[in-house]
């Protein structure tokens, strides 16, 4: 029996699992037996050989995996897809394992026994790769395969003690029991480290979850951690320990629509923060996002893209109809969709792989459309825990998120589902205003924008193929007035102003009409008098030369009549 | 070491109900021996001249002990005939080993 060495602190044998490393500071505890404990189908069998898998791969701790439950090919083919190569491992004497086959009927107990043929297995395949890690998956069909309990109890604990001995950091796995943490009550052999996973359905929806039930001599994360299963095998995300010391910024990114930047303090949202944009159906919360999207991939940024409700190929044309040609920045691998079904999976793996990417992808911008969605896999506190940490989790990477959510119609408009607008920066609404004519127009309200000075006013909000537009509203009279309702209220006063303007000019005309009778009479009256000047000098002249005519018979009368 | 014991009257092919044994153990411990001697005592009381016993120890050969999916020890397999039976534990109870080797009804 080897000398306990560091007694003062506990070794600890990391797993390379994701997450899991974190929340135990460093691992396993080294030299030590981990027992995982959960109900079927909640990735224990997976935890006990990635532990080993990865020793071998990224430790290069050669490692020993034994089976009660499948077959070494049957194992391999599982864990193929998650790229682990059993069989190269193996052939690389890196790995030893041992499928152990226990058939009840086939055994008969007659007199005393022990499992001394187990050990000599496991110390085969220990001494033959020089194993420092064992899996061990799961004693328990030792339970159900041989007769005599207290014999096997006796030799279970003579296990434990055997592999402590041997040095060696073991797993072994255990099915969850009804009122214990296993059936066979196997956390009585192991002191050391209990881990518990849980795989819940709620609304149908499947959640991983991962507690550190017990973990001696070591502080641990002690909450249930969202666990995954993708293509790269287990994973926990220590989400919660995100805390509020992220990097705050004053840069400015632009909205993707100048009016809206405009209204935004002229710049836009800041760079890093939350951002919700809410309305009822149709409003254009989905266009404002991709106008967001589409001015992030200009600027040369990386933007992720999570739809719950389109396709991706659905978004990219609906957008080009409004002017966005989203397929571009998907051909140059700006923009990345990342479109699944809500109800695909729960609350922590959407969250989970929505980190996994964020962190492969690195994106400026996440926009996520819509969060309501969300509220059908978990209830509205729940999904507000869920997107607190998408949030933390953005602002940690100074990722600027878009989110968009649904307000259903009745209800009140200045509200959000999940009643997440206290974790966002800006909140931008959208609503949909109908005219007694019959016609449904688009406001946009900018709601509040934490540390800038922002517009109180509301504009119209259109889409066209030329783009998203904001239009100041009609405002006059009492009223606000949008839509046609404004451009008929706009023609309207058009109208009286031409009409005033019509008006003005035909009073000209007149009056210059009349000015120029006025003054066409004052010239024949001009004419008239002229002629009556003339006629009067042609009379004075006439009378003159009748008196001088006069005069002149007159003297000639008097010289015939020889008047002396 | 096995040990093989025959008769010289039938020839093996003319007996279909030619025994073999093989007892698994782990090194020379009491319990082994006394199982052994337990089966040695049954066969030639029940099967004298028709089987054999191989005797595997498990801490010369560990490989061994997948091949038979062994477990405990000592444990006791009937290769022949079939169907394959295993017997765990030093075969004290004679009438236990009879009834699981088939020799005694049920």
């Amino acid at each position: 029996m080897p000398p306990e060495t560091n007694i003062m602190t506990l070794e600890k044998c990391p797993t390379g699992i994701r997450g899991l490393d974190d929340i135990t500071s460093g691992g396993l505890p080294r030299g030590r037996t981990t027992l995982v404990c959960g109900g079927t189908g909640c990735g224990k069998t997976l935890l006990a050989l990635e532990f080993i898998v990865r020793g071998i791969r990224e430790f290069d701790e050669p490692g020993v995996f034994m089976s009660f439950e499948e077959t070494t090919e049957e194992l391999a083919s599982n864990v193929a897809s998650l790229g682990f190569d059993l069989e190269e491992l193996i052939h690389g004497g890196k790995l030893a394992m041992d499928y152990v086959h226990v058939e009840r009927s086939e055994i008969e107990e007659t007199g005393e026994y022990d499992l001394e043929g187990l050990f000599v297995r496991l110390d085969s395949m220990i001494v033959e790769t020089g194993a420092k890690r064992v899996g061990i998956d799961s004693l328990e069909a030792l339970f159900a395969g041989l007769p005599n309990e207290a014999i096997l109890r006796a030799e279970l604990r003579r296990l434990f003690r055997w592999l402590k001995d041997r040095g060696v950091t073991t797993v072994i796995t255990g099915e969850q029991g009804k009122n214990e943490l296993t059936r066979y009550g196997l956390e009585e052999y192991v002191s050391d480290c209990v881990i518990f996973l849980n795989h819940r359905v709620v609304n149908r929806v499947g959640t991983r979850l991962l507690r550190i039930v017990k973990y001696r001599g070591s502080s641990h994360g002690t909450n249930e951690y969202p666990t995954m299963i993708d293509e790269h095998g287990l994973s926990v995300l220590p989400i919660s320990s995100l805390g509020f010391d992220y990097p705050v910024s004053t840069e400015r990114v632009s909205t993707g629509i100048d009016r809206l930047d405009a209204m935004l303090g002229g710049k836009g949202y800041y760079s890093g923060s939350s951002v919700l944009v809410s309305g009822t159906a149709g409003t254009g919360k989905s266009s404002l996002a991709a106008a967001f999207a589409d001015a992030a991939c200009r600027r040369g940024e990386r933007c992720l893209y999570v739809a719950f409700e389109e396709a991706p190929a659905q978004i990219c044309r609906n957008m080009a109809s409004v002017g966005f040609d989203l397929d571009q920045w998907t051909g140059k691998g700006l923009l990345r969709f990342h479109a699944v079904r809500s109800t695909l999976c729960g609350l922590e793996q959407h969250l989970g792989s929505m980190i996994k990417l964020a962190r492969e992808f690195r994106p400026a911008v996440v926009v996520i459309d819509p969060v309501t969605n969300l509220s059908a896999v978990g209830s509205a506190e729940e999904t507000k825990a869920m997107l607190t940490q998408v949030v933390d989790f953005c602002k940690n990477q100074s990722i600027t998120t878009l989110f968009t959510s649904l307000t259903e119609g009745g209800g009140p408009q200045e509200q959000t589902d999940p009643g997440v607008s206290s974790l966002m920066d800006t909140w931008v609404l959208l609503r949909n205003t109908e005219t007694p004519s019959g016609e449904r127009n688009r406001l946009l309200f900018v709601l509040k924008s934490r540390g800038m000075a922002h517009s109180s006013q509301v504009r119209e909000f259109m889409l066209s193929d030329k783009g998203v537009q904001l239009t100041d509203v009609y405002i006059g009279a009492g009223t606000v007035l949008t839509g046609s309702a404004r451009l008929i209220q706009e023609a309207q006063d058009e109208a009286v102003a031409e009409a005033r303007h019509r008006d003005a000019t035909r009073r000209q005309r007149d009056l210059e009409q009349e000015k120029a009778q006025v003054q066409a009479r004052i010239g024949a009256l001009q004419h008239k008098a002229a002629l009556l000047a003339e006629d009067l000098d042609s009379l004075t002249g006439d009378e003159r030369s009748r008196l001088e005519t006069a005069t002149r018979n007159r003297a000639d009368l008097a010289s015939a009549r020889q008047v002396d | 070491m096995p040990k093989k014991t025959r008769p010289d009257t039938v020839p093996p092919s003319q007996t279909p109900e030619f025994w073999q044994l093989r007892l698994y153990v782990a090194g020379m411990t009491a319990r082994a021996v006394a199982a052994f001697d337990n089966l040695k005592r049954l066969c030639e009381e029940h099967l004298a001249g028709y089987y054999e016993i191989e005797i595997i120890d498990l801490l010369e050969n560990p490989k061994l002990a997948a091949g038979d999916q062994i477990l405990a020890v000592p444990t006791l397999v009937r290769k022949l005939p079939p169907p394959m039976k295993k017997i765990i534990g030093d075969l004290s109870n004679e009438e236990r080993v009879l009834v699981g080797l088939d020799l005694r009804p049920r």
